[in-house]
């Protein structure tokens, strides 16, 4: 049995560049705008980096493929860097490789760097894709938002909420977001919205409207990561660690095989119930202090909060609707504005929410700050809902 | 004995309403006010000749797959592809027997059709089993007659020596270039002659001339005919051309101008198969298909007919439309218009024919897989059972779902990504008997779907290149 990451691994620093419309900016200006922050807080040398893992998401509508870009945008010394894509995951999966490179003892210290470059396209939302040649001819033509709204017929068709209450929950998801987002100098989207323009809204995909869908935004986080023992050695005093890495993907079975109902996300499942086992959680609902979820929907975060444990099955109407993941509720969600309002740059997303929650367990998150955070959970959904990939990354102070 | 052995036909669900074509051009031409009654049928944006001609064919032999006629014929003056046989994939969209499978299509002319039937009949007289379809979609110009008169649509009409429904008394052939309209090479409309002079030199001469050779050498007076199929725009013809053959005025079919439009080189099958739905043993159906000369065949009701099928038939079809007063829409549809398709319709459209080929099976037969260990059927088929408790490799075989029943899972109206009939309706759809898949839907009633219904499969255009003349078909989920 594997002894698992927990306390392996812990961040040294992390960095993150202004989301949102960045006409004005190349990749590599976004790279190095998060890069500046993160290698300061971390306190070393760009040459005491040894390794570098890339995550970017659409890189056709950006830099190309391969790790080059983040190379020669850092202008790094000539050390192994890597791309890594896996939807929506990117981000975290770069840090997995950077995590475990260090874990593993291979390197000392790892940066991974997500960026994502995604206003050059011309028109709003995601830029249309292939999704293989075999793929394409039987694949329907669909948006994200029109892939993630299966979720809420799946989700009405099980509890048999009504279309009204399952918006007014959506409507209270995105209302928060924004709340949040107003107090993240960073974040893309800085206004408050009220429920009514959220249920009012233009509809998308039936029944995600408008203020449902997060930004299309411009990026770049990062993070450098270390041991313990090494972070101690730089001086390094409150130590954030990494407590749990899971990523599961989907084999075929939610959208092949009878069973599942289109309500919820089987990998989400499957990897939070790993990531807990990892990090020694046994009571979510009560131990994870803030979560930064994959909130590409509003009813995306709805479910996720059933995925994750933190509400009963069908319960998730009612506890968003109660205010549990508000900032001032039990189990604050999305406290930096979330994909909803901080943006989400696909390759940088997840580690985004891993630079959310490093400064929230850092005490170091400004007029945001939530009052002695111990646990944070991170997650990515890329894909489908019936076929997908999803991480769950947990971090919290070193040893406890 | 060698004859009709069964019929059935197609007609979109989208009637446009021809008042709103008048309203927007009689400005223009006021003539067409005369025009503007009742409606026609037109295709929505994801049907064309061959999708329409895959479901004429369903609605008179049904869709069980391994149907073995030696022949399918199919013919129209609008074939998607001038090169790639239509029939083909018709006949795999049909999940036919392949294995010894005659395919042809049949055009440039409205006699298309009653020549396309001649020969299957001359297959019928081999001892074998044919089928035509006929199935038209043509464009008319903004504006003209044409576009007020054409209709879309398509019909089937199997032939043989058994269980024989209409025996085949006689035929005759007749070939006059008489050119009352053409379409040149290139061209999207046709460009035709003064009515009057059509109608008296050729209706009234080349039709008349052909159906008493006919009648003259089988014996048969105009009087006893019961059935007389004329297919014209001209609505007043087929009276005149009956009443100067001797043919009882109750006689002649109604061309349903004014509910379906002139379905071109469909028509005259259409009609047929409209009559036959009407006919009694013993009756004489008298068929004319007129263009470049004149094709007539003469048929004799038997014993056999059956007015209980299975399918929609005319009727069913006539009764099962839907009032469309967008002409904006229909123009949209039939790339009429210079239109704004925004860019998330600026696509790679690229056809990949490898890929295309391999995968025929699922994007033109709509087969999945069954597991011959488990008996789990999966979409797509694949190297390993989807059945966790199984997960065998390589047991399944192919199992066609063109016919199965489906209820929806999860659905979406999406209006972000790009469609030609936005919102696009897709989801999962849970099929009785196994089996499920990520799909388009089409012919979505907003009001009454929902997850839960009931859905039924339908071959239609997936996407269209029309820069390269290329379209893909797939799979649509259609609320039964």
């Amino acid at each position: 049995m594997a002894s698992g990451i927990k306390d392996k691994v812990v961040i040294l620093g992390a960095g993150c560049s202004k989301f949102g419309e960045r006409w004005d900016c190349e990749p590599a200006d976004l790279m190095a705008e998060a890069f500046e922050e993160c290698i300061a807080d971390a306190g070393i040398e760009k040459s005491q980096i040894e390794a570098a893992w890339q995550s970017t998401g659409i890189d056709a509508y950006s830099v190309g493929p391969g790790a080059m870009p983040l190379s020669m945008g850092l202008r790094l010394p000539n050390i192994p860097v890597t791309k890594i894509e896996n939807y929506c995951a990117s981000g975290t999966e770069a840090f997995r490789a950077a995590t475990y490179a260090v874990a593993s003892g291979a390197c000392d210290i790892a940066l991974a760097m997500g960026f994502e470059k995604l206003k050059d396209t011309g028109y709003g939302g995601l830029p249309q894709r292939s999704r293989g040649v075999a793929n394409d001819l039987y694949y329907p033509n669909l948006s994200a938002p029109g892939m993630f709204a299966q979720l809420a017929a799946g989700y009405r068709g099980k509890y048999g909420t009504s279309k009204e209450d399952l918006k007014r929950a959506m409507a209270h998801v995105s209302v928060k977001s924004h709340a949040n987002g107003l107090k993240n100098p960073k974040a893309h989207l800085q206004r408050a919205i009220t429920m009514e323009q959220a249920l009012n809204a233009p509809m998308i995909a039936e029944p995600i409207g408008l203020f449902d869908c997060c930004g299309v935004s411009d990026g770049a986080s990062c993070a450098i990561v270390t041991t313990p023992e090494i972070a101690k050695s730089l001086g390094k005093e409150q130590l954030i660690a990494v407590k749990a890495l899971q990523l599961c993907a989907s084999n075929g079975q939610e959208g092949g095989y009878e069973g599942w109902d289109g309500s919820y996300v089987h990998t989400t499942r499957v990897a939070a119930k790993r990531a807990y086992a990892e990090a020694g959680i046994t009571k979510p609902r009560e131990q994870v202090s803030m979560t930064e979820v994959h909130d590409c929907f509003s009813v995306t975060e709805m479910v996720t909060m059933e995925d994750l444990f933190l509400s009963e099955d069908g319960g998730a109407v009612k506890d968003v609707l109660d205010g549990v993941f508000d900032a001032d509720g039990k189990i604050p969600c999305q406290i930096d504005g979330g994909l909803k309002c901080f943006g989400h740059p696909i390759g940088a997303t997840g580690l985004r929410m891993l630079y959310e929650m490093y400064l929230q367990l850092s005490g170091k998150a400004g007029e945001r700050q939530l009052p002695n955070p111990t646990i944070g959970l991170t997650h990515n959904l890329g894909g489908f809902p019936h076929q997908n990939v999803s991480s769950v990354a947990i971090i919290g102070e070193y040893g406890i | 004995m060698v004859g009709i052995t069964a019929y059935g036909a197609y007609l979109p669900r989208m009637r446009l309403q021809k008042q709103v074509i008048a309203d927007a051009n009689a400005w223009f031409d006021p003539g067409l006010k005369g025009l503007a009654k009742g409606e026609k049928a037109i295709c929505n944006w994801d049907e064309d000749t061959i999708t329409m001609a895959v479901e004429a064919y369903t609605d008179c032999l049904g869709n069980a797959p391994g149907q073995a006629p030696a022949a399918l014929l199919l013919a129209s003056t609008t074939l998607p592809f001038a090169d790639r046989q239509n029939s083909v994939v018709v006949a795999e969209a049909l999940n036919l027997d392949t294995s010894d499978l005659r395919t042809m299509d049949i055009t440039c002319s409205q006699r298309a059709a009653t020549s396309g039937l001649l020969s299957a009949l001359d297959i019928a007289a081999a001892g074998k089993e044919a089928v035509l379809v006929a199935s038209e979609h043509r464009k008319a110009k903004c504006a003209s007659r044409e576009e007020m008169l054409y209709g879309d649509g398509a019909a089937a009409i199997a032939v043989g020596g058994e269980n024989v429904i209409a025996e085949l008394i006689a035929s005759q052939s007749q070939a006059v270039d008489f050119i009352d309209h053409y379409r040149g090479e290139g061209q999207d409309f046709d460009y035709g002659w003064e009515e009057r002079w059509v109608r008296d030199e050729g209706y009234m001469k080349i039709v008349p001339n052909a159906v008493n050779a006919l009648l003259s050498k089988s014996g048969v007076s105009a009087g006893d005919i019961a059935h007389f199929i004329l297919p014209t725009e001209q609505g007043r013809v087929p009276p005149m051309v009956a009443k100067k053959l001797g043919i009882k005025g109750e006689a002649v079919a109604d061309n349903l101008l004014q509910s379906v439009g002139i379905t071109g080189a469909a028509h005259v099958m259409l009609l047929l198969a409209h009559r036959l739905e009407q006919a009694a043993p013993g009756d004489l159906v008298l068929v004319a298909g007129f263009g470049q000369g004149c094709d007539v065949l003469l048929f004799k009701v038997t014993d056999a007919i059956s007015h209980q099928r299975a399918g929609k038939g005319v009727s069913g079809h006539l009764s099962n439309g839907r009032p469309e007063t967008n002409y904006n829409k229909y123009q949209s549809f039939n790339n009429l218009l210079e239109k704004e398709l925004g860019k998330r319709s600026e696509v790679n459209k690229q056809g990949y024919l490898s890929a295309m080929y391999r995968a025929r099976g699922l994007t033109n037969s709509f087969l999945g897989g069954k597991c011959t260990a488990c008996d789990t059927v999966q979409m797509p088929k694949h190297k390993y059972c989807v059945n966790p408790e199984c997960g065998a490799y390589d047991t399944q075989v192919d199992h066609p779902m063109a016919g199965a029943s489906g209820t929806i899972a999860t659905w979406t109206a999406d209006t972000l990504t790009f469609d030609y009939n936005p919102p696009a309706y897709f989801g999962m759809v849970t099929f009785e008997g196994g089996g499920r898949i990520m799909m388009d839907m089409s012919e979505v009633d907003a009001e009454t779907f929902d997850t839960g219904s009931k859905v039924s499969m339908h071959f239609r255009l997936k996407q269209i290149d029309d820069q390269a003349g290329f379209r893909k078909y797939f799979w649509k989920a259609i609320q039964v």
